[in-house]
């Protein structure tokens, strides 16, 4: 299935989940990262169950924590 | 109000801008604008909003100018080394445009003081270089309903998002609550290219003047990233939370927090050396 993620489409196997996805896209610090798909947030304890769908567009928002 | 012809002239690249004209130009003299933090994205910010003319420029900082600043923060010269960044910073500005009034707070923002310090400002810029302060900047911002611009750098990227009352997610609503201490690096422990504060500030600065004269969009319920090693830079969308604990109809936190303070103290002398020998 083809997914858009952080803008990109890239294909993916069917039955992917947000928490494989950020495995797969080697997400920096996975454990504090901020996800929206179809520009809905997804809840971070719900990243285990939530199966990606067809034509999803999946952004990961980080914190940046510099400015001095 | 008319302008002298000093400030038709200073200004007149403004002035032709159908989007800003005569009376954008008037919206910036009578704008007051806080910047909170005189480092890398609070430098060229307050460069270019005093340039700009922006009336009232408020600049909040504790620190003093260290030879470490000098590789971004271009408000500060080898000449401020030992100064208030604050001091430094207002000398910089009235330098640039001596129209412009400067008020300088040398001081950490805190619960017990942020209030007090944003409560007379159109504008607020978060400058600052932990998550502590900008959580406290949103929740304070929000409880004020005075409109600000989150910022965040480090190494070659950097972010930012601009908050309105009533227009779009706040800091919050993306981000809960502040990373473990030591969790996400900041750009003192992972570095960061100057240039970099000079373009994120830059951008900050540009919504504070769209702010002020209306020209355009605001980053209101969006992100702009930028990765300066793939050229890439976008505009995500970012949803409202309707359960967010500061700018939601239900709000849980309704005190400024004091978060623990991510340890500053960042690499010593001996770590940069140590990466400097490999």
């Amino acid at each position: 299935m083809t997914i858009t993620v952080a803008g990109n489409k890239k294909e993916y196997e069917e039955g992917l989940t947000v928490a494989e996805l950020i495995k797969v896209e080697d997400v920096e610090n996975p454990l504090y990262v901020t996800v929206t798909i179809n520009d809905d947030f997804i809840k971070s304890d719900t990243f285990e169950t939530t199966v990606l769908q067809e034509g999803d567009a999946v952004e990961f928002l980080y914190f940046m924590g510099g400015g001095c | 109000m008319a302008f002298t012809d000093e400030q038709l002239e200073r200004y007149s690249r403004h002035i032709i801008l159908k989007e800003v004209g005569v009376k954008g130009q008037k919206k910036l003299m009578a704008g007051k604008v806080l910047i909170i933090g005189a480092g890398g994205l609070g430098a060229p910010a307050a460069m270019y909003l005093a340039a700009a003319g922006v009336g009232t420029i408020g600049i909040a900082d504790a620190d003093v100018v260290d030879l470490s600043n000098l590789q971004r923060q271009v408000i500060h010269t080898t000449d401020d080394l030992g100064k208030p960044k604050v001091q430094s910073a207002a000398e910089t500005m009235k330098a640039i445009n001596p129209d412009v009034n400067v008020v300088t707070y040398e001081d950490f923002i805190a619960a017990n003081n942020i209030a007090d310090i944003i409560k007379d400002y159109d504008f607020v810029l978060d400058g600052t270089d932990n998550f502590p302060a900008k959580f406290l900047i949103n929740d304070a911002c929000v409880q004020a309903g005075i409109p600000f611009c989150h910022a965040g750098i480090i190494r070659f990227r950097g972010q930012l998002m601009t908050w309105v009352p009533g227009e779009g997610p706040c800091y919050r609503c993306v981000f809960k609550e502040p990373p473990p201490k030591d969790a996400v690096p900041t750009c003192k422990q992972a570095g960061v290219i100057g240039a970099m504060a000079g373009v994120i500030g830059c951008l900050q600065a540009m919504e504070a003047v769209k702010f002020l004269t209306g020209a355009g969009e605001l980053l209101t319920g969006k992100l702009l990233t930028y990765d300066a090693l793939t050229n890439t830079i976008r505009t995500v969308n970012i949803p409202e939370d309707p359960d967010c604990a500061v700018c939601s109809d239900h709000p849980t936190i309704t005190e400024l927090i004091d978060y623990e303070q991510a340890a500053c103290d960042g690499l010593s002398k001996d770590d940069v050396a140590e990466a400097a020998a490999e």
